[in-house]
């Protein structure tokens, strides 16, 4: 693994944790639940450059569950796209950082999003356009636990496999919760693994979605799956709103809740704290950068 | 010719000059006239199967890949059962997706109320940026084809797709966003759009047998409005009526009053009187919903306060 990945994730994360705590509402469960899959897309797997965001042939990300804007602008700034200052002006007035993410707003955002189980299909459509093309792109696309409750998500499932569209890499952020309970309560999706796999799915379990080398070892695993003749589903088993226990002690209240400035200040310094601890022990030198 | 044929004629051709023109259905290209595409355009046409809502979603992501993508279907299950499809992955994303929807109002005809949109076009004109287009017979469509193809934005096609009464000769020429004049006169102005153009031509001629001289303006593309041709026609008749196979909530009625709201004019409305539609052959529905030719020219005379 890059030995500076856990850096990108740590600085990913306590930026989407400043912009919602600067804000002081936001969707910061499902935030903080895939920060370690948007670090391994943007810093390790993807195709892109940040120079060009249109660039014909790179692969691209669609994150169908939209309202995880926040943290896709925190690992678009981290990764040379915009500035970070432009992530405190999420959710004001005329900002180009919406709740949702906007492809029409946002230098990196591959699709507009935020009505659940869209973005799927449109990300089915971008691989259908890959091969067409012949460009050997590969699209990633992130749906929610709960959007999978979504019939247009099992519709898109059918037609990827049918269409054997093996440039497709899928992620079901499976924190286990949504607005109302968890998801097992409100209308359960369980048994996931069989039913991607039902759909003609190539299906890989990570058992903690929330550490960056088992995500990374997954990512790599799903891109050897790209000429298989199936498109690939990763599940990652998350914690909604990891790495602010706060926020995780919320469960289901967290998917869009307030978060102060105080809030964000102490999850921050707790975050690095906790780092330099790790790192130390691990005989790595903490790099010199400023706060976020 | 079948309008559907001259559709696909259509297509084809265009296809045939950009690899980037791709054609989804959603299990109805038989009914929407593309079957015979398939073998043609191996690369160009997608079968989605029964499933509208990826189909729109698709074409999206196919329109951010740089393809202009024509998805098709029967007019319900093209607008009202994918509204927040078209909504959202569409017109908000500002994809440049072409939506066709077949069989408007009561030429579903045997498919019934079920399959008889009236609110299709109230539904897709409330969405910010869709341009609606809707054809009279086979010489406007294949004009207007390439005039939408080439505009760059979400538009919909709202197409009647059996054999249309001729109304445009050859040589007409298709202007998006400018209603067509087919009949000057002074008495009062009809607005038309669609399927009941050619009864509406009729029932001028009747007009006109009575001494009543109507003025028949098609309303092809409703949104945008002609609203110059609109207010200019109103204001020198002082009278209009409008005639659509749609619900008169809506639809090309609600297109004209709007563009005459700042200086009114009295207006009449034939269509669709709120209600839904039911199974039936097509002279049988003409007669249900009040859009035979006759009943055109009885409207036309109420409204003059005329027997």
């Amino acid at each position: 693994m890059n030995p500076s990945l856990s850096e990108h994730c740590l600085d990913i994360r306590c930026d989407t944790i400043r912009a919602i705590g600067h804000l002081g509402v936001g969707h910061i469960g499902g935030c903080l639940s895939v920060i370690e899959l948007l670090t391994v897309l943007y810093f390790e797997a993807m195709r892109i450059d940040p120079s060009q965001p249109k660039m014909k042939g790179r692969d691209r990300f669609i994150c169908s569950k939209g309202h995880a804007g926040p943290a896709v602008y925190a690992a678009l700034a981290n990764r040379g796209y915009f500035p970070k200052e432009m992530l405190l002006t999420l959710n004001q007035g005329g900002t180009n950082l919406p709740s949702h993410c906007d492809m029409n707003r946002t230098p990196g955002i591959d699709m507009t999003t935020g009505s659940l189980g869209q973005g799927f299909s449109c990300a089915v459509g971008a691989a259908l356009g890959s091969k067409l093309e012949e460009d050997g792109a590969v699209i990633y696309t992130l749906i929610g636990d709960g959007e999978t409750q979504e019939g247009q998500i099992w519709e898109a499932a059918m037609f990827a496999a049918a269409k054997k569209l093996d440039n497709l890499i899928a992620f079901t952020d499976y924190n286990k919760l949504q607005i109302d309970d968890t998801v097992a309560r409100v209308n359960d999706i369980a048994p996931l693994e069989d039913k991607w796999e039902a759909f003609g799915w190539n299906v890989i379990t990570v058992e903690n979605g929330n550490d960056l080398a088992e995500v990374s070892d997954a990512v790599s695993l799903a891109r050897s799956f790209t000429t298989t003749g199936r498109p690939t589903m990763v599940i990652l088993n998350t914690k909604k709103g990891c790495g602010v226990p706060a926020v995780e002690a919320m469960g289901a209240g967290n998917h869009n809740c307030p978060f102060t400035e105080a809030q964000a200040d102490e999850a921050i310094r707790a975050l690095r704290e906790a780092f330099r601890a790790g790192a130390d022990k691990t005989g790595e030198a903490p790099r010199d950068r400023k706060e976020a | 010719m079948e309008m559907r044929a001259a559709y696909a004629e259509c297509l084809a051709e265009m296809m045939k000059n950009d690899r980037h023109i791709v054609v989804l259905d959603a299990d109805l290209s038989k009914a929407s006239g593309t079957r015979g595409l398939y073998e043609r355009f191996p690369k160009q046409m997608f079968d989605c199967g029964i499933a509208e809502q990826n189909m729109t979603s698709i074409a999206a992501g196919l329109a951010s890949y740089g393809f202009t993508p024509w998805i098709e279907s029967f007019t319900p299950f093209a607008t009202r059962r994918i509204c927040d499809q078209i909504a959202i992955s569409v017109a908000y994303a500002g994809m440049n997706v072409k939506i066709t929807g077949t069989d408007p109002g009561i030429s579903a005809e045997l498919n019934g109320g079920t399959h008889m949109s009236m609110e299709d076009i109230g539904v897709l004109r409330s969405v910010p940026g869709m341009v609606i287009v809707e054809p009279v017979d086979e010489v406007q469509l294949r004009a207007a084809m390439p005039v939408l193809q080439a505009y760059q934005g979400p538009a919909y096609l709202r197409l009647f797709r059996k054999e249309a009464p001729k109304v445009f000769d050859e040589g007409y020429r298709f202007e998006l966003f400018k209603a067509d004049l087919l009949r000057g006169g002074r008495d009062l102005t009809i607005f038309v759009s669609g399927l009941p153009t050619a009864d509406t031509l009729e029932a001028a001629k009747m007009l006109a047998e009575e001494g009543i001289e109507a003025e028949v303006i098609n309303v092809h593309t409703i949104k945008p409005i002609d609203a110059e041709t609109v207010r200019a026609s109103a204001h020198r008749t002082g009278l209009v009526l409008t005639v659509e196979n749609h619900n008169v909530i809506g639809g090309l009625h609600s297109a004209v009053l709007e563009a005459l709201a700042a200086d009114p004019v009295p207006a009449f409305a034939v269509g669709v009187q709120d209600r839904f539609g039911e199974v039936g052959k097509l002279p049988y529905l003409k007669e249900v919903m009040g859009l035979t030719a006759e009943n055109i020219a009885r409207r036309a005379k109420d409204a003059l306060g005329r027997q």
